[in-house]
């Protein structure tokens, strides 16, 4: 394997990753809560994806096209991260975080085994949706790539711009912005603390949906734990690059692929895991807030 | 208001979650009482994955098993009872399962499907003294040091061996690549076996790389690795999950060698939404062919079919021939119904270890004191979405 193709298979790994960082991040900076549940959030947007692509949903459903389908899991997993937020997270507001800690891997749990009950644990391959003209990669000068790398970078591109712009920009992500600093000083110049976070977190949760549509179709087979890998390995990259920073997400998203398949390619396929845990470690010694953290200053 | 707006939203979820579920939930329902209660029939009894990512093996198991018992009982000789309980591969599950059976009476087993949960339901077969035959678990801890536990199916040093020989017997390749599971039994017991016995027969393995559960869907290094080495031929000893997307990878790389899988390659061909062309050309090494003129294989195919829909795989096979095993081992000692499980037991051991048995499996069976069995595999390819017998 030459090093460009490992490039570019670095990079489509890492931009999986990636993207299902943007959304640990964006909810760990504005809640300051560690959603562990994200994870399966994304899955259960794959399998809403998959189902009403297939038609399988509903009886009384058609199948529909594959935008439509990738929209529904939008709207399912918003209002699943809504209700997730309302009813686990929202009576714990004032809580000690390691009790919401405790309660997001529940979350975790709790989704995981709904889906096993739902839709059983036989795998589902997914069907592929980016391909053109019956092609699913695209030769550049001898290199091949899928067009779903391809998408999954722009679309990572697009989501961590628009987030940032969203967050320095509107009215909402400065009250977001707020809310991260503190929540009761927004209080107290009339920010509703808990809306905007539940905000965050509609918000974190449609990113989950599309994060499982790019992920499921890069890596085809779909069974209830899909997402809860990619979960772990999304929110070390989300550390790796400063948890909270969303640029951070993106590049240590990228960097964390580029990586796994660079140990794989060049040192052992068998050490892989532990070399991109190792790096992780070295990381946070030197640099304990993560590549693009900022270090956090405590006002006595 | 808000409150009664958070239960309106959660109700409209949750209705919307068993809506899309109904479709799967008919599925999970099944009885795990599979044949009804005949008065003074055999208690027989295992474990298999009836739901999970391995629940293609245990649902052939379960419709073969079921399908020759139905078949002895109308003869009306022998009677049995048989009844499979779901372990969704897994070992811990498998142990509740075996213990549900052992309460429900259960006098002889049929082990375990998979090889992790099997291993797990040996030492408890082993420990309460009841004979097991496994129809496909094959790893060699299922056996090892377990006087009553034996095998339907090849073990996986066995496998690999044969694997080897295969290739070099048919001169499919010399250059060849393995990719295996490295945290899994089955997959290194069949790579252990296939590396000491593969130099020696002139096929060089020019790439052999691994992957662990939770790293089991990017394959690109593997795959890669494999291809700028030239092999000519990748082995791929592993279930058929990881397998799917290997094929899958491959294809988009655009690299086409010859694919060689083993018994768990078996039933890549029935995942749901899984493109059968990409399959195309896969060779595997089975004991069992659909396609064989033999006329009881024929027989057992158009009758599995009839019932099932489908077309019996090898775990089907090796599930229907335990239970005609059993019959001819328990005719043979005169065994009857209200001996204990542990009586059974001393009898099938002595008459396990002597008696040849002919299957659709194989011809003149036979198993060693180990409890490991001794039949000819067979290598099948899939052309047109269908297995096809190479001899």
């Amino acid at each position: 394997m030459n090093i460009f193709d490992s490039l570019i298979s670095g990079i489509s790994l890492g931009s999986i990753y990636a993207i299902i960082a943007l959304g640990y991040t964006m909810v760990y900076g504005i809640a300051k809560m560690l959603n562990f549940a994200h994870g399966d959030v994304i899955m259960v947007g794959a399998y809403i994806c998959f189902y009403t692509f297939t038609g399988g949903l509903m009886s009384f459903l058609p199948a529909v096209p594959p935008y439509a389908a990738i929209l529904i899991a939008v709207v399912v997993c918003t209002l699943l991260g809504m209700l997730i937020e309302r009813l686990a997270y929202k009576p714990l507001r004032t809580a000690p975080s390691l009790a919401v800690l405790i309660t997001a891997i529940g979350v975790s749990y709790f989704l995981q085994n709904a889906a096993l009950l739902l839709w059983t644990s036989n795998p589902k391959v997914f069907p592929s949706f980016f391909n053109f003209g019956g092609n699913t990669n695209i030769e550049l000068g001898g290199l091949r790539i899928s067009y779903v790398t391809i998408v999954t970078i722009i679309v990572s591109a697009v989501i961590m711009v628009a987030l940032t712009l969203f967050t320095s920009y509107s009215k909402t992500g400065k009250a977001m912005r707020a809310c991260s600093e503190d929540k009761g000083a927004a209080q107290l110049m009339g920010i509703n603390v808990n809306t905007t976070i539940s905000i965050t977190f509609a918000i974190g949760s449609g990113l989950a949906a599309i994060a499982g549509v790019l992920l499921c179709s890069a890596y085809p087979t779909l069974v209830p734990t899909t997402g809860s890998m990619p979960g772990i390995k999304a929110f070390t990259a989300a550390v790796f690059g400063g948890i909270g920073s969303i640029p951070g997400a993106m590049l240590g998203g990228l960097l964390l692929g580029v990586i796994e398949i660079f140990s794989k390619a060049y040192i052992s396929t068998q050490l892989s895991d532990a070399i991109v845990f190792a790096v992780l470690i070295v990381v946070l010694l030197v640099k304990p807030t993560g590549l693009l953290g900022k270090p956090i200053r405590e006002k006595v | 208001m808000k409150k009664l707006l958070a239960i309106l939203l959660a109700v409209c979820l949750m209705a919307g979650l068993v809506a899309c579920g109904e479709t799967a939930t008919t599925e999970t329902t099944e009885t795990t009482e599979t044949t009804e209660a005949v008065a003074g029939a055999f208690k027989i009894g295992g474990t298999a994955p009836l739901t999970g990512p391995a629940a293609i093996y245990g649902t052939a198991v379960k419709n073969a098993a079921e399908l020759a018992v139905e078949e002895i009982n109308a003869e009306g000789g022998i009677q049995f009872e048989l009844r499979m309980e779901d372990d969704q591969h897994d070992a811990e599950k498998a142990v509740n399962a075996y213990n549900t059976l052992k309460d429900w009476g259960m006098q002889i087993s049929l082990g375990s499907v998979t090889s992790k949960p099997c291993e797990a339901t040996s030492t408890e077969t082993y420990a309460d003294r009841i004979f097991a035959l496994t129809p496909s678990a094959s790893s060699t801890a299922t056996i090892e040091g377990k006087d009553n536990q034996f095998q339907m199916c090849f073990t996986d040093p066995n496998q690999g061996s044969a694997s080897a020989q295969y290739i070099a017997d048919k001169a499919l390749a010399t250059k060849v690549a393995v990719i295996w599971k490295s945290d899994d039994v089955y997959s290194k017991g069949i790579y252990d076996t296939f590396m000491a016995t593969a130099p020696g027969l002139g096929i060089e393995v020019v790439s052999d790389t691994t992957f662990v559960d939770g790293n089991d869907t990017d394959f690109s290094v593997q795959l890669a690795d494999a291809q700028a080495n030239g092999a000519e031929l990748v082995f791929l000893p592993m279930y058929y999950t990881p397998a799917s997307l290997i094929l899958n990878q491959a294809n988009a790389m655009g690299y086409a060698p010859v694919w060689f899988g083993v018994d768990g390659m078996d039933g890549i061909l029935t995942l749901e939404g899984f493109d059968t062309a990409l399959a195309e050309g896969v060779i595997l090494l089975t004991p069992f062919n659909a396609d064989s003129e033999d006329a009881r294989t024929a027989a057992f195919v158009a009758k599995y079919q009839e019932k099932y829909g489908e077309i019996p795989n090898q775990f089907a096979a090796d599930a229907y021939d335990c239970v005609y095993a059993y019959k001819q081992a328990l005719e043979a000692v005169g065994a009857t119904a209200d001996m204990t499980a542990e009586e059974l037991c001393d009898l099938m051991i002595a008459q396990f270890t002597t008696m040849t048995y002919d299957g659709i499996t194989g011809e003149s069976m036979t198993w060693d004191a180990s409890g490991a069995v001794t039949k000819d595999p067979k290598g099948m390819v899939i052309e047109n979405g269908a297995y096809v017998g190479l001899d």
